[in-house]
């Protein structure tokens, strides 16, 4: 039976168990959408410009761990996908974006609403297609999911003329795909497996950093057996917040410019370091030639390009990460490493830079306690870029995978709300916070639409502090509080929620804070907290630019006093 | 860690936009193409490139795993420690009068070269060989005038197997 390229691109779709798609219509994809409602089983979320529907996208996929679907038109509308692209691209974010292209005879001759997407996304995509016939469309969708899934998951592109969408062709899913370039590689070399295993029965000081790989090859069990086993403690990445629960004994918490005291001294202390399914970010390992100067790095990575790209790697295993420990593990004897850990026990005494600071006003810190205290823990937490980020990755106790949602490898500001929507969608019965700052809430601001409209119940957690707070603490330390184009004479948050048909508050006193988020708890819709929290509060420890892990900056003594109802994070159970 | 000439051979699909998604690797690291050479391999539907580039070994190898990642790159190796046949092809034209042609003629034969094209006032030459050797025809050749030089690039392939 022949089928028009539109409704291969919607058979395909349903084919791959596609339920949700993010987009926006226009001129190039009306015959796209003119299709849909023949197949029920697609449901469209309407965004309110490109940018949202590939961020949302995006965190659906994060929550879920399924390929995210964004369509958008031609020409401005595929070029507004860009930013949403390369964020899923330097996150490793599985995502499918299909964009309208100007009919065939038109490409290339600066036709209305046209744009050279796929030379443009070459870069921020893991592949891309320009299609150029119907009957080529079920091979090129199989092969984007297989792509944007598989190896180390990323965003695929498919590029498709309207006139491709409306030409008819016979239709048949394939089977296989046909990738002869394409072959990742899943299980580790047996003879680097023995060898790490050897490093790490030997070590007296070793940590293990875990990253988003191993989110993604679910291999928390495996690094749980390996830590445990071996005694070994265990730091994050950003991205890699969730793969270890942060309440585990052995749980060092985050590590890099904003890590914990403890984690950076670990690794800069350690003597052997497992590097499991990260990329040694610059955010993360600080100065590279002053990182971790005592230590033999094993470095576990689907990704053979990221072996040696950043740091000197002793022992490169390259292989899916749940794999590779299953070998590992069974190769490793129990350990106690009683000494190491008493060390780190008494760094963290020393160091508990985590507490929140009393004040005057409201302490941002406070706010992201709180909203742990009241879920328990038990929710989704999306964020922005900065500040925020930074204090939500503090304050939250993050015991479940995928539990901190961030755009940590480009750092996109806009990303929160709408990555928090389609997080939202993908995960209906989980509760979503999305936490932003005032200054990147206001760039994906009309999204605020979708979750009405979508009927997305997240609950949005505005950290105001009327400044582009990451920017102006630079500015402070590095610039001699020289603040420059960092102000901001923000919206009234709450008429903004009530003009976009949800409720919002406004919180200043922290007696305030827990009513309010209980409130948007017991609120069944989106609901937006508008938090006004001390203008130059700064993210604390700090590891300054262009210095070593062990280097950082702590809050200064005398502004801190003793916990009383605050909450801190660490070792402390050791 | 010093820089050196490196011999990268690339399998590709041959499909448009591979030659492109190749080039802006090299163009993302800052590595300057020296030469680059591509047309159809053995096989069908593939095209073998030929790149030469100026790197430290770590970093070239770093890019040639880049370039490995590239969904249409079926294979990357780095030849230039192997046992190679290296070949490049040039088309020379130079100034040549009734005077200086017989001398040109005899250079032309020295390098077993060809002589392609004849005009009252210029020739073409044709020259296969290694650079080097292209190279030192190119030196005796330019006393005499070069009006207009082509080359291939290196080509190469790695010995017995």
């Amino acid at each position: 039976m022949k089928l028009s390229g539109a409704q291969i691109v919607c058979e395909s779709l349903v084919r791959e168990g596609v339920q949700i798609i993010f987009g926006f219509p226009g001129g190039a994809v009306i015959p796209l959408y003119d299709s849909l409602p023949q197949y029920p089983q697609l449901r469209h979320v309407l965004v309110r410009h490109e940018q949202g529907a590939a961020h949302a996208a995006d965190g659906y996929a994060r929550a879920t761990g399924k390929v995210g679907v964004c369509f958008a038109t031609s020409g401005p509308g595929a070029a507004n996908l860009v930013t949403g692209i390369a964020t899923a691209y330097l996150d490793s974010s599985p995502m499918v974006a299909i964009t309208g292209q100007v009919a065939r005879a038109f490409i290339g001759k600066d036709a209305f609403q046209e744009i050279d997407i796929t030379g443009i996304t070459h870069p921020i995509t893991k592949h891309n297609y320009l299609a150029s016939s119907a009957e080529e469309l079920a091979t090129l969708i199989k092969e984007a999911f297989y792509l944007a899934r598989t190896g180390r998951p990323g965003p695929v592109l498919i590029d498709i003329p309207r006139d491709v969408f409306i030409e008819q062709a016979e239709f048949h899913y394939p089977d296989k795909v046909n990738l002869p370039g394409y072959k990742p590689t899943l299980h580790g070399h047996p003879a680097q497996i023995k060898k790490a295993a050897q490093l790490i029965n030997k070590a007296s000081q070793p940590v293990i950093i875990a990253g988003r790989g191993v989110t993604i090859s679910t291999a928390y069990a495996e690094l749980k057996e390996l830590a445990e086993k071996a005694q070994i403690p265990v730091v994050t990445t950003l991205l890699g917040i969730g793969s270890f629960p942060e309440s585990h004994v052995l749980s060092l918490g985050m590590l890099g410019m904003h890590g914990t005291a403890c984690a950076n001294m670990a690794v800069d202390s350690a003597d052997v370091i497992i590097s499991i399914g990260m990329r040694f970010d610059d955010r993360a390992t600080a100065r590279v030639d002053g990182f971790a100067p005592k230590a033999r790095i094993i470095h576990i990575d689907i990704d053979p390009a990221e072996i040696g790209k950043n740091v000197r790697v002793d022992i490169p295993i390259v292989g899916d990460a749940t794999n590779v420990l299953r070998a590992l593990n069974k190769l490793i004897v129990s350990q106690s490493h009683v000494d190491w850990i008493r060390q780190l026990n008494e760094w963290h005494r020393e160091h508990s830079t985590t507490r929140v600071k009393e004040g005057e006003g409201l302490p941002p810190q406070y706010v992201i306690a709180k909203i742990y205290q009241v879920t328990g823990g038990n929710a989704t937490i999306v964020t922005g870029v900065g500040q925020n980020q930074m204090w939500a990755a503090q304050y939250f106790r993050y015991n479940k995978p995928d539990s901190l949602i961030s755009s940590g490898g480009l750092g996109t500001m806009g990303f929160g709300l709408p990555a928090a929507i389609g997080a939202k969608i993908g995960c209906p019965e989980g509760i979503t916070w999305c936490v932003d700052g005032d200054g990147g809430f206001q760039m994906t601001i009309q999204e605020l639409a979708t979750a009405v409209q979508e009927r997305a119940a997240v609950k949005i957690a505005i950290i105001n502090n009327s400044f582009l707070g990451m920017v102006r603490q630079w500015q402070e330390f590095f610039y001699q509080s020289r603040y420059v184009a960092t102000f901001l004479s923000g919206p009234d948050f709450v008429k903004i929620a009530e003009a976009y048909g949800l409720p919002g508050l406004r919180v200043k006193d922290k007696s305030e804070v827990v009513p309010a988020i209980e409130q948007a708890m017991e609120h069944e819709g989106p609901f937006l907290i508008d938090f006004v929290v001390e203008p130059e509060a700064n993210v604390y420890p700090m590891v300054p630019p262009g210095a070593a892990l062990g280097k950082f900056i702590e809050e200064p003594r005398k502004e801190m006093v003793a916990p009383t109802d605050s909450f801190h994070l660490g070792v402390s159970n050791i | 860690m010093f820089s050196t000439k490196h011999t990268i051979i690339a399998l590709v699909a041959d499909k448009p936009g591979v030659l492109n998604r190749v080039a802006s690797l090299f163009r993302r690291r800052s590595f300057n193409i020296e030469s680059l050479a591509v047309g159809h391999a053995e096989q069908g539907g593939i095209s073998r490139m030929t790149i030469v580039v100026d790197g430290t070994s770590a970093t070239v190898e770093q890019l040639r795993k880049q370039l490995d990642k590239v969904t249409e790159v079926i294979r990357v190796s780095d030849i230039t420690q192997e046992n190679t046949v290296d070949r490049e092809l040039a088309l020379v034209k130079i100034k040549a009068t009734s005077q200086t042609r017989s001398e040109i003629i005899q250079i032309v034969d020295i390098f077993r070269a060809n002589i392609v094209d004849v005009s009252p006032d210029s020739l073409i030459v044709e020259v296969t060989g290694d650079e080097e050797k292209i190279e030192s025809l190119f030196n005796l050749l330019r006393g005499f005038g070069i009006k207009e030089i082509a080359r291939t690039g290196r080509l190469a392939m790695t010995r017995g197997m």
